[in-house]
């Protein structure tokens, strides 16, 4: 196993459904009365957050605690107009007290990447900027293995702002990793730079028309509806909410027509939904919405990666099977 | 040092011939025998230049002495064989009044090594909305002839018209950083395309360049003013200046040793050494560049030196200064990628590298053929002796080098600027040159 988790494509297939089989046995204890397993008592797991998030944070936190570490949460300053400490400096001092892990959010794609090679504590990508997002892709595919069992053809749609999304570059790895067939669908305006090469470097099929996908010959498995942020429309990236929901919402309408062609078809988003315009009420609160579903994995599958990264020696490893297994 | 005599030396790479040196001028050339003289240089199978010109440093002083400062550049400068580079404006001050002007020229007369020319900014204090005083700047003693806003665009149109208009009274020439503003915004910061896609950096797409050159050449046509296309990055660029000169127009473009020689993909480990502006580019843009500096449609090989000290180049990649060293790997970086190759002979970098920019510049006393009469400005090379860069042996005060490690074929053996020799790596000469001094 690598010793950061920078990347979604750090993690070969095997790793990455190592990594989703013992987020089984760790959702397996989350849902007892005592959670704790001492696994990782005596190691320091320290979230520096340079950008603002709740269930990421609050996800690796809960994480860290049940597994017994010592877990602190740091806000960084790190905008880009601030004139204070250098990125390297702020992750060399905190490396200088011996921490273990460092589960790094911050606004600049690359920042987990350059921290990576500064200090000896593990770094773990919880959110660098538009890049990556592994955790992320990691308790999408637990999510979807969950109800789908192995990923392989399954055909899996993203919608949305694909070109600020970090969640959309990880999950075309970690589902391409799992052998899933991918379709990702926006507006030109939101495709990222290069789509056209990168898709068919990657082997991934991209599409301006969301009902064209939906009504093709190739059934959706799942459909994942990625965050718009309404700030995008003053940036010229589309007219108004209303043209953007008509265009790429997951209405009602378009739920119905997913479902009168696979009824067992799962509905997605990584939160913050903004209801309404990217998906409709109904369907988020829909039977086939696995969104709280996903929440609730996101714990389990960062007990297994700290595990994983930070449980390296036999001993750990045994301590934290009897204890999952007991 | 009043008289010295250069034995056995290749003018532009010809035939070995000896050049005697006195008072800073070039006195006899030929074969010249038993001449009385205070020092001889073997320059036996080294190639002769007159000294390099660099139409686009920044020496970052006054204002940020930590990452370089007149002395240190100079010096650099001095290693990289060249003997007069022109100051960008984006100091602190900026070098918007004749008094800053001339402040920087001082401050490179008492260094010696290297004629420091300060560049005028277009606007105050480089804000785009203002002309600065550039007929002052023309008229103080340091006669400014270059004008640039440097690290922004100016992309007023208007303001870009007024200027190209006014500076034709002092024969003076724009030197554009050409970034539309809206298409590539400060953030900006990666070749747009499929890297800066998968990387999820800002991308800086060619178009945002390409469609101000545009403009620019259309205005200088309007005006019949010079304008002077800095740091030429992209096969779009390349193509409209060559329109352009087809039809007459009065434009004049650099391009760098790093968009000659470095791709866009060395971005992808986010390593901040690599960030610059405009951004590396795909190998269809070098390819690109390397025929328009080869046919003449780029007239000149320019630097864009851009010391930065480290911690400003220690933050995330997006947050990180733009820039990279180049003075002491410029010709080296011409020598073995398009000299070797047989791309440009040692004549074309004479022209590219020294006349070119010196005539841009307006710049008298540099650039000019190795002849009796001529000041003894010479930057001796040799074309055989390979040099692996070591970003720490730098006489820059700063260590932002993308080339360190890299071996290139081709080096700069000694710089006389003005007869007086300003860097040598010959040991016995530097032993001389001391004791002299």
């Amino acid at each position: 196993m690598t010793r950061h988790l920078i990347s979604s494509a750090d993690l070969s297939r095997e790793e990455t459904i190592a990594i989703l089989e013992t987020a089984v046995s760790m959702h397996d204890l989350q849902r007892r009365d005592v959670k704790k397993v001492p696994t990782l008592r005596g190691r320091t797991v320290i979230n520096l957050f340079f950008e603002d998030s709740t269930r990421t944070r609050s996800s690796f936190e809960i994480a860290g605690k049940w597994m017994s570490a010592d877990t602190i949460n740091l806000s960084g300053k790190g905008s880009s107009t601030s004139k204070g400490e250098s990125l390297r400096d702020t992750a060399r001092t905190i490396d200088a007290m011996s921490v273990d892990a460092l589960v790094i959010r911050h606004q600049a794609s690359g920042a987990c990447h350059q921290v990576a090679q500064w200090v000896r504590a593990s770094v773990i990508n919880a959110g660098d900027g538009m890049h990556e997002h592994p955790t992320q892709a990691l308790l999408d595919a637990y999510t979807l293995r969950t109800r789908l069992g192995e990923l392989d053809g399954r055909h899996i749609v993203l919608v949305g702002d694909l070109t600020h999304s970090r969640v959309f570059r990880s999950n075309v790895i970690t589902l391409k990793t799992l052998g899933a067939r991918v379709t990702v669908v926006a507006p030109p305006t939101l495709m990222p730079s290069g789509i056209g090469t990168w898709s068919a470097t990657d082997g991934f099929a991209t599409g301006w028309d969301l009902d064209a996908v939906i009504d093709s010959d190739d059934p959706v498995d799942a459909v994942m509806m990625l965050r718009v942020q309404r700030e995008r429309m003053s940036g010229g990236y589309f007219p108004t909410a209303r043209e953007y929901t008509v265009g790429y919402g997951l209405t009602r309408e378009r739920l119905e027509r997913l479902v009168a062609r696979n009824p067992e078809v799962l509905v997605m988003h990584p939160g913050p939904m903004n209801r309404g315009l990217e998906i409709a009420a109904d369907a988020a609160d829909a039977p086939q919405s696995v969104v709280l579903d996903q929440v609730s994995a996101g714990v389990a599958v960062r007990m297994a990666v700290l595990y994983h990264l930070l449980a390296g020696d036999e001993s750990t490893r045994d301590d934290v099977e009897r204890s999952v297994s007991a | 040092m009043s008289r010295l005599l250069i034995k056995g030396a290749r003018p532009l790479g010809a035939d070995a011939t000896d050049l005697l040196v006195e008072g800073g001028v070039i006195r006899k050339v030929g074969s010249l025998g038993s001449e009385r003289v205070d020092l001889t240089i073997d320059a036996d199978g080294l190639v002769a230049l007159p000294g390099l010109v660099d139409l686009h440093v920044h020496l970052r002083e006054p204002g940020r002495e930590d990452a370089e400062t007149i002395a240190t550049g100079s010096a650099a400068a001095a290693a990289g064989g060249f003997t007069a580079v022109f100051a960008m404006a984006n100091t602190s001050p900026v070098t918007d009044t004749a008094e800053a002007a001339e402040r920087v020229l001082d401050l490179g007369r008492s260094c010696g090594l290297t004629d420091v020319v300060p560049v005028g900014a277009v606007t105050k204090a480089l804000e785009g909305a203002e002309l600065a005083e550039l007929g002052l700047m023309a008229r103080s003693r340091a006669r400014v002839r270059v004008f640039s806003d440097d690290g922004h665009c100016v992309h007023d149109s208007r303001i870009m018209r007024r200027a190209l208009e006014y500076i034709r009274a002092f024969d003076g020439v724009i030197s554009q950083h050409s970034q539309d503003p809206r298409l590539a915004d400060a953030s900006a910061c990666c070749h747009e395309g499929e890297l800066s896609g998968r990387l999820g950096l800002p991308g800086w797409p060619g178009i945002a360049e390409e469609s101000i050159v545009a403009r620019d050449v259309m205005l200088a046509r309007h005006t019949g003013s010079r304008v002077h296309v800095a740091h030429v990055s992209t096969a779009g660029t390349v193509e409209v200046i060559r329109w352009a000169k087809a039809r007459g127009i009065d434009v004049t473009a650099e391009v760098t040793p790093h968009h000659l020689a470095l791709t866009t993909d060395l971005l992808s480990g986010y390593d901040p050494v690599y960030k610059v502006n405009p951004p590396l580019r795909p190998s269809d843009d070098i390819e690109a560049l390397r025929a328009g500096l080869v046919d003449g449609t780029i007239d000149a090989v320019a630097t864009d030196h851009a010391p930065h000290a480290r911690h400003d180049k220690e933050h995330a990649f997006v947050d990180a200064a733009f820039g990279m060293l180049g003075l002491e790997t410029a010709l080296a970086v011409v020598s073995d990628l398009l000299v070797r190759p047989g791309l440009l002979g040692w004549a074309d970098v004479a022209r590219v590298m020294s006349s070119a920019p010196a005539r841009i510049g307006r710049l008298q006393g540099h650039g000019m053929p190795l002849e009796v009469g001529n000041p003894a400005n010479i930057t001796l090379i040799d074309p055989d002796r390979e040099v692996t860069v070591d970003a720490a042996t730098s006489r820059s005060r700063s260590r932002n080098n993308p080339w360190h490690g890299r071996t290139f074929r081709g080096a700069v053996v000694t710089t006389l600027l003005r007869g007086a020799v300003t860097h040598t790596t010959e040991r016995e000469l530097t032993t001389v040159t001391e004791s002299e001094n």
